[in-house]
């Protein structure tokens, strides 16, 4: 460490370790109490948070879905009316992609990364506690609207003009829109902390060739969120202009045009898929390694590939426009693209496949979710190569094969994973492990019920059901199918329920884990088990890819931090050599105000523009107090 | 316990791959159009090929977690003969992967070049989609011979057909899958699909687009005659409404001249001139009333024109209040006029 300049402080080499830590968890610690919980930067804590607030709108969304189900299990049914039906499909498809499953894969990351890259904090960890009361406070208002029979209705991806001022009436697109533009901002804020963790707070030695590969998946996907959202923003904020203001940016009466909103949205919304996938790619990635007993074969083809499906994620978005009467020429060359994006994913398969072959298997819950994962996801993939040729998706496009196709990717591709990665890490977190009997009794049950919900939908598609309708006629000949399909979807959810009750009980009664009950080789598992306020005592030094199998007894350290104040060590992007210590900020109840200020104006802004004017005032100030010098010692330098 | 699973998976797609969607009048598989069996033919092709595919990943799979392997003594303990091994066998997967993916493209290709264009002298016919049903209009050199109907396309058999796609609120799409695949109906922006159908027959079709409160009451019948049938209907629908001298008819289009419903409703030959709702010209002729809500009868007229609302929540017509006697009559004439 450079130790150049003069501190009259303590440095951690000076004491002895029960000293040490002693020192490092008061400077800290999170207090107890309200102003604790609202004030805390800890990544642990709001990771945690932010985790539990996504699953709990998923349970939302599967409920949601389960209503769907029973509507759909008879023609002409009347459990819902078309009002309400086409509330709740819009209210799951945007809380499922928006509140649930790109927040909790940032979740994943804003609690794993900094553990996993050895740091004792993540970057700007007040924009962390603040991107999460943005992100709570848009999913609250999605649902409090839904509640208030005023909840969107116009689908996840709002089409104009039916979402536009002239079709959309009362605030229901409006809500939709404010929604988006707070996952957002949620989302931005923690890309730019965890391009910031990985490129420069890694511990000393952990060189690009040896970060963990979820590392790797989580920086590729934040770099894909820094480039896809604006564009959801921008078409966002365009519709709220038109809605309130009277702009005619998507009127094509005053040359405005509605194809311009679905540029926009899926710019933004193909990557989306990906922002959802590549994270589970990572998980998929650190379960294999540590279940199959050996690191995952062909390291560098495999961020490679996640670097080339991030690219080929933008060149893709047309795809779900091949039958807006495009030019054929153009859409040639998106089928080209899309079947390509295939080829990343195809290697990485294989080299899992290669992984668990070389491997001696050890079959526990997350390896299960691992391997559901395979046989599921590559059919969603392959029902993707057949979308993405413009004359096949002709004629399945909008309709149930759609819909079976993406939930094969999102649930197959990504929530398999998920689930296998929290009985993975759910030791790390709470320091208990998951029931193994439960978890098998929830894997197979959502395995079982997710295959046969979702496959007879590539049927009905093909038999002419389209998607979103909320109710089919008698003479149709999908009744049958229906019924399965919603019959199976109580399987499916039966899963998920027991998936719930496993963590739940789990979390208070589980068997005590230890540090490291998987014998994983990351560095999220040479610290306690839950981990200290402070991550690590000693920053851990890194000599190879997979340190904890390298370094059997004892991990190397590095020491040279002041103890008086909070401070991580700032690393060379590249090669990841010491470069200089770095004060952490300390809990602030700001960044909260913030959040509350930026929600007032948010939500008044639906109701006038002049919200806009008035509602940046508190705002200011709470940022003015955010950044104010406090004399704190993490001030100086 | 993975094998037996498998097994299971694999047992259910075999049926259902051949079995797909063998029924029904509105079915990418059982289908009667020129477009629409070219694309049956890419869709059998691509689904095969994919289903290979899966079928030899799983099979790696279970070779891969099922094989007996000897012990190693600490998971980074590699072998390099190994290692040279996978790096072999992933290579050559990744090429077969390349070469089935740019295969499957290059016939995606070919079917779209194969898909049917309009020639100059084809029979014409604009297609307006509206919240929620379909406007069509047949056109003619002769605009004396233009006629406009509603829900219903009547096309001649073995003849290509171009369709005019106008959005005229949101966007809806057109899509009758036993004939071709489906083309949006955007405002502002005019699109075209051309269809041409092999067999004479009724074909259903239903907006494909999410359109709002009831696109899930949006369908719209093709029928499909011989050209000499074809040209009777066709006459049939260029001239105007002819009223029976029935007195009860007579009655009932007393009503609907005298309350809201000419407002939005044309009966060519008669003052109504509407255009906001369907053209009534001949709606007793039509088989299906409210976009394919009802098979056409005269009580499922009675039905809906006394409470549409109910049976089509949210719809675009009001109700008007008609006593009994109105409500019989009014839907006499309407089914009179065939």
């Amino acid at each position: 460490m450079r130790g150049g300049d003069t501190t009259p402080e303590e440095l951690d080499t000076d004491m002895e370790r029960p000293a040490l830590e002693a020192a490092l968890a008061e400077i800290w610690k999170t207090p107890e109490g309200m102003w604790g919980a609202l004030a805390t930067v800890d990544h642990k804590i709001i990771g945690r948070r932010y985790i539990i607030t996504a699953f709990v709108f998923l349970a939302f969304g599967g409920v949601l879905a389960i209503l769907m189900r029973a509507q759909l299990a008879q023609p002409e049914s009347r459990v819902l009316g078309p009002d309400r039906y086409n509330q709740i499909f819009t209210m799951h498809g945007s809380s499922m992609m928006f509140l649930f499953a790109v927040p909790v894969m940032e979740a994943m990351a804003v609690y794993l990364v900094p553990l996993m890259v050895g740091t004792r904090n993540i970057a700007f960890p007040r924009l962390n506690a603040f991107s999460y009361w943005i992100f709570l406070a848009g999913g609250v208002l999605l649902w409090t609207s839904f509640v208030l029979d005023m909840g969107p209705d116009v689908g996840w991806f709002a089409y104009v003009p039916l979402s536009g001022p002239q079709y959309g009436v009362g605030k229901r697109a409006d809500v939709w829109a404010q929604m988006i533009t707070f996952t957002e901002l949620s989302a931005l804020a923690v890309s730019v902390e965890i391009v910031v963790t990985i490129l420069k707070q890694r511990a000393p030695g952990m060189s690009l060739d040896r970060i963990p590969l979820f590392v790797w998946s989580m920086l590729v996907t934040s770099f894909v969120v820094i480039v896809a959202m604006p564009a959801v923003m921008l078409a966002s904020t365009s519709l709220i202009l038109d809605r309130l203001v009277g702009t005619h940016l998507f009127n094509p009466a005053e040359g405005g045009d509605v194809l311009l909103w679905q540029h926009l949205f899926w710019f933004f919304g193909h990557p989306e898929v990906y922002i959802i996938f590549l994270p589970a790619v990572g998980m998929v990635s650190s379960i294999t390694a540590a279940f199959a007993r050996r690191p995952v074969f062909g390291y560098l083809a495999m961020v490679l590939a996640l670097i080339a499906t991030g690219i080929l994620a933008f060149g893709l978005w047309v795809h779900h426009m091949f039958v807006t009467g495009l030019p054929r020429l153009g859409e040639s060359f998106f089928t080209a693209s899309s079947m390509a994006i295939a080829i990343p994913a195809g290697i990485q398969i294989f080299c899992w496949l290669a992984t668990l072959w070389d491997g001696k298997p050890i079959f526990r819950t997350p390896l299960l979710f691992v391997i559901g994962f395979i046989v599921t996801f590559v059919i969603g993939g392959l029902t993707g190569v057949m979308v993405a040729s413009v004359p096949f998706d002709t004629q399945v496009h909008d309709t149930y094969f759609v819909v079976a196709h993406f939930h094969y990717v999102l649930i197959g591709g990504a929530v398999f994973p998920l689930l296998g990665a929290i009985y993975y890490w759910f030791p790390k977190i709470t320091g208990r492990m998951m029931s193994e009997r439960l978890g098998r009794w929830a894997f197979w049950l959502i395995f079982v019920g997710f295959n046969m919900t979702f496959f007879p939908m590539h049927i009905l598609g093909l038999q002419g059901m389209p998607r979103r309708i909320y109710t089919y006629q008698p003479d149709m000949p999908w009744h049958g199918l229906n019924l399965f399909v919603s019959m199976s979807s109580l399987i499916l959810a039966a899963g998920f329920l027991l998936f719930f009750v496993d963590a739940i009980r789990s979390a208070r009664r589980g068997l005590l884990s230890g540090d490291n009950p998987w014998d994983a080789p990351s560095l999220e598992w040479a610290t306690s088990s839950p981990p200290p306020s402070f991550n690590f005592a000693y920053i851990p030094v890194v000599n190879g890819a997979n340190p904890l199998w390298e370094q059997r007894d004892v991990v190397a350290v590095a020491g040279g931090l002041r103890t008086h104040r909070r401070e991580l060590v700032i690393t060379t992007v590249a090669a990841a050599e010491p470069d200089a210590r770095e004060a952490s900020p300390r809990n602030s109840i700001w960044p909260f105000w913030a959040a509350l200020a930026t929600t007032v104006m948010l939500i008044s802004s639906i109701f006038t523009p002049w919200a806009v004017v008035w509602g940046s005032i508190p705002i200011v100030i709470a940022l003015i107090g955010w950044f104010w010098p406090k004399g704190t010692p993490e001030d100086e330098s | 316990m993975k094998l037996r699973i498998t097994g299971r998976r694999l047992r259910a797609l075999v049926p259902a791959l051949t079995l797909a969607g063998c029924t029904g009048w509105q079915s990418a598989i059982d289908v009667h159009g020129a477009s629409a069996i070219s694309l049956k033919q890419l869709i059998v092709l691509i689904m095969a090929t994919c289903s290979v595919v899966w079928a030899l990943v799983i099979l790696a799979l279970i070779f891969a977690l099922w094989r007996r392997r000897p012990v190693r003594e600490s998971p980074l303990a590699l072998d390099p003969g190994a290692q040279r091994r996978m790096t072999a066998a992933v290579a050559g997967a990744v090429v077969a992967t390349v070469i089935v993916i740019a295969a499957l493209t290059v016939f995606s290709f070919l079917t779209t070049r194969q898909l049917s264009v309009a020639g100059g002298d084809d029979l014409t016919i604009k297609v307006r989609g509206l919240q929620w049903w379909w406007g069509v209009e047949y056109f003619d050199s002769n605009p004396e011979l233009r006629f406009e109907t509603a829900n219903e396309i009547h096309i001649p058999v073995g003849r290509k057909v171009r369709l005019q796609l106008e959005g005229i609120d949101v966007i809806h799409s057109f899509w009758v899958p036993s004939l071709a695949g489906k083309q949006d109906l955007i405002p502002g922006r005019p699109n075209e699909l051309t269809i041409r159908a092999e067999r004479p027959g009724t074909y259903r079709g239903q907006c494909a687009e999410f359109c709002g409160l009831q696109h899930a009451h949006m369908a719209f019948f093709v029928i499909a005659e011989e050209q000499t049938a074809f040209d009777a209907w066709m006459r049939l629908q260029r001239d105007s409404a002819v009223a029976s001298s029935d007195a009860e008819v007579t009655a009932g289009q007393q009503v609907f001249l005298s309350k809201p419903c000419a407002a939005c409703h044309a009966i060519r030959g008669t003052t109504a001139i509407g255009r906001t709702g369907p053209d009534l010209t001949h709606v007793g002729g039509r088989k299906y009333i409210a976009a394919g809500l009802f098979e056409n009868t005269r009580g499922s007229l009675a039905a809906w024109i006394a409470d549409p609302q109910t049976l089509k929540p949210g719809n675009n017509m009001p109700m008007v209040p008609l006593a009994a006697e109105e409500l019989r009559s009014v839907s006499a004439y309407l089914a009179s006029l065939k």
